[in-house]
């Protein structure tokens, strides 16, 4: 059974809410899902692009009232 | 699949040392092999226990501040912990300073040569703030 996880980044500028990311995607386990929460559009579009990029897997991304909701899954 | 971003440092205001980090910092967790030379009016920040704020240059640097911006030292750091960047102090700026290692901040390595870093950076994308 997979773990969930939210990272919280409202407030915060890019690249602060990819770097939260990254530092909760290290100490995940593979096949583990993140929700990182942020209040930075440029971060809502920018996260799935490095998610991409380094192919990990981009389950979604939602708005809701203002925040952006970007799930991730580990992949490697 | 990695490719090489080497980004010369040099210039102490707000707006170049954030942008500067930024792209260490977003580069370096995107598998890019970076590597950082600090030098001329940029090394000073990089100092132990350096707490003068680097000066904004217009409207935007005064606006990363008040808006809380990730701070460049805090996203330099991460592009060391989190994607195994190299920052190195320009060994000139160290001596002009007069900056021994133990001067500087914990994550920069060894003073580095332009002749090393121009070598190294002879292949791949080159940044200079």
């Amino acid at each position: 059974m997979a773990n969930r996880r939210l990272v919280d980044a409202r407030g915060s500028f890019c690249p602060g809410p990819l770097m939260e990311l990254i530092a909760a995607m290290k100490m995940a386990e593979v096949g583990d899902e993140i929700e990182i929460l942020s209040t930075d559009k440029g971060s809502a579009t920018d996260i799935p692009e490095w998610i991409h990029k380094v192919k990990h897997e981009h389950m979604g991304t939602q708005e809701k009232e203002g925040v952006w909701h970007v799930l991730v899954k580990k992949t490697h | 699949m990695s490719n090489r971003i080497s980004v010369m440092v040099i210039s102490g205001t707000i707006e170049r040392l954030q942008m500067a980090a930024m792209v260490a910092s977003v580069g370096a967790v995107s598998g890019n092999e970076v590597t950082v030379f600090l030098s001329m009016n940029a090394l000073p920040f990089f100092r132990k226990g350096a707490n003068t704020p680097a000066p904004a240059e217009g409207e935007m640097g005064k606006l990363l501040v008040a808006k809380k911006a990730p701070p460049f030292m805090q996203l330099f750091e991460s592009a060391v912990e989190l994607g195994d960047a190299k920052i190195f102090p320009c060994s000139m700026a160290m001596d002009v300073f007069g900056y021994e290692q133990k001067d500087v901040v914990p994550f920069l390595g060894e003073p580095l040569g332009l002749t090393k870093f121009l070598d190294d950076a002879s292949e791949g994308q080159i940044w200079s703030f």
